[in-house]
């Protein structure tokens, strides 16, 4: 490379360096996106590429069959799952940001469910949650609590709460130290200057620090949305989605590859991919207002 | 005054008491599985929550790996993260360097491309990536998921970006003085500079390709192709395994990720903090 000049070894180097990773992007994330949404005007059936263009007929089903839509009331219970979590996590960032003996192994500790191998998490809760065997109730009757013992995921009313309950004991250290992190950033002046003015611990937290992390406090809240929507692997991997546990995803995945119907599978995954488009734009838009 | 120190020695308590609780609800789904693993059977089903009688009961572990293939999955994904995430750090780099360090027309879109690539759900255009793998005659083979985690993702190239920003162009211009190349300061200078990011990008990776079951599961199905998430998977199936021996298998699962994290954490929490940043 030596004997080109620095103008051409430019031309070089971003030329050289840019192709594979943007033609990597194009290929495997623009390119399915944009291919996402001709099938969902086609009856394509993911075999073979016959397809007809069949217009809108796909949206009309989802929009029209309720059990399409009605998976989306089970996301529900991951974001409101989501929220508590939220609220855990915040809390103990708080007191883990504040002096306190032990305070790195406790975030250590909090912050471990994370790390752990995502199937293998939902797998031993299968074990925690047994009827029989589970720790669960065998905790529960050893410390006298046998009337709170439960079938935690074969009851209807149950089972999804017991799923999202998961979700909250793996993520929660993740949030926690996202909020750790924008607790740091928050300068000490600010509180000296709350406390010569004489005010509370509650105070503090209500006037200095919720404004000073507003920007990651919206954000988890979008993410929280937005990985409710998306919510796959916890209900999939422990019951296929039986017992009324499926959510929107589970929903599309079966429709496109065990009722081999693509076309309506990619009309699932626009509209899916349109509401979490929706609540990042609306989002933004708070975003934009807070920063003025 | 004194009232107020009474209420903040009740606050400290408090803060104790909820933090036990954490720590108990986290720790206490880990602490039937290390304990069902050492058990028998037998004693698994009878015994409750005691310790198990024989620690150095290693039967378990012995019919995970037999019955299991883990350690086929084992094999599968160490080539797979081996791959997927040098490449995955050279190409990082490398946009990072171009992006960094040079003004350009499509800068700013190249930028925009990858904000807007992270919103849109993995999940969702499974659908239609599936139809390009199969094109591309990827589908059941390594290349399927190795490919797919090849790209840089946003939170990488911010991490990046930072650090390229933060090295000064002084070391750049004394470089091209003494006649090296734009790619030898890449090479020499940029790259090292850039390890401690590089060293936080490499784990959270690793962990969540280790972690990912979407992919795998979706794109190689074949026996051979086992990696520890689809392997550990089959253990739920009709052929489910006996809940000691599951216990075992998940307890080794757990093993790799966990050692990575406790020997490095300052990296990983320095990586999952400046992602928030942005």
């Amino acid at each position: 490379m030596h004997q080109f000049s620095y103008k051409t070894q430019r031309y070089l180097i971003l030329f050289g360096f840019l192709t594979i990773p943007v033609l990597l992007s194009l290929t495997f994330s623009y390119y399915p996106a944009v291919s996402l949404l001709y099938y969902s005007l086609t009856d394509w059936s993911g075999l073979g590429w016959d397809m007809n263009f069949i217009g809108l007929d796909n949206y009309k089903e989802i929009f029209t069959k309720p059990e399409v839509f009605g998976a989306l009331k089970n996301n529900a219970y991951y974001f409101i799952g989501g929220l508590i979590q939220v609220v855990f996590s915040l809390y103990f960032a708080v007191i883990l940001t504040g002096k306190l003996r032990g305070r790195n192994g406790f975030r250590v500790i909090l912050f471990l469910p994370y790390v752990l191998h995502s199937v293998a998490t939902v797998i031993m809760f299968k074990n925690v949650y047994h009827v029989e065997y589970g720790s669960l109730n065998t905790l529960l009757g050893a410390i006298g609590l046998e009337s709170w013992q439960q079938s935690w995921l074969g009851d209807k009313h149950l089972v999804n709460f017991s799923l999202a309950f998961i979700s909250m004991w793996k993520y929660m250290g993740l949030n926690m130290v996202i909020f750790i992190g924008a607790l740091q950033s928050i300068p000490d002046d600010l509180y000296e200057a709350g406390s010569i003015d004489g005010a509370s611990g509650w105070q503090k937290f209500r006037f200095i620090t919720l404004p000073s992390i507003r920007k990651v406090l919206e954000l988890m809240l979008i993410l929280t949305l937005t990985g409710a929507l998306e919510a796959f692997d916890i209900p999939y991997v422990m019951l296929l989605g039986a017992n009324d546990t499926s959510t929107f995803v589970i929903k599309t995945v079966d429709t496109a590859f065990k009722y081999q119907n693509f076309g309506l599978a990619s009309a699932m995954a626009v509209v899916l991919l349109m509401m979490v488009l929706l609540f990042i734009v609306i989002q933004r838009k708070f975003l934009f207002k807070g920063g003025e | 005054m004194g009232q107020s120190r009474e209420g903040s020695s009740l606050f400290t308590i408090f803060k104790y008491v909820t933090l036990v609780l954490a720590l108990f609800v986290v720790l206490f789904p880990l602490y039937s599985i290390v304990t069902g693993a050492f058990k028998t059977q037998v004693e698994y089903y009878q015994s409750g929550l005691a310790l198990p009688a024989n620690l150095l009961n290693f039967d378990n572990f012995q019919k995970v790996f037999d019955i299991g293939k883990l350690g086929l999955g084992f094999r599968n994904i160490a080539i797979i993260l081996v791959i997927a995430v040098a490449g995955n750090i050279m190409f990082g780099t490398m946009v990072a360097y171009a992006l960094g360090r040079f003004d350009f027309k499509l800068k700013k879109g190249i930028m925009g491309m990858y904000l807007v690539a992270q919103v849109i759900p993995m999940v969702t255009t499974q659908v239609a990536t599936f139809s390009v793998i199969k094109y591309f005659s990827l589908y059941n083979t390594m290349g399927a998921p190795i490919i797919l985690y090849l790209g840089a993702d946003v939170l990488q190239i911010v991490i990046y970006l930072q650090f390229v920003n933060s090295i000064p162009r002084d070391l750049d211009e004394s470089a091209m003085m003494e006649g090296a190349s734009l790619f030898k300061i890449y090479r020499s200078i940029i790259f090292p500079l850039l390890g401690p990011a590089t060293a936080t990008l490499v784990i959270l990776k690793t962990i969540s390709i280790y972690n990912d079951f979407y992919t795998p599961y979706l794109y190689m199905p074949s026996q051979k192709l086992k990696v520890v998430s689809t392997a550990i998977y089959a253990f739920v199936g009709p052929n489910a395994a006996q809940l000691n021996v599951i216990s075992a298998g998940i307890l080794i699962i757990f093993i790799p990720t966990v050692a990575i994290f406790l020997s490095m954490q300052k990296f990983i929490f320095a990586g999952v903090t400046s992602g928030a940043v942005k």
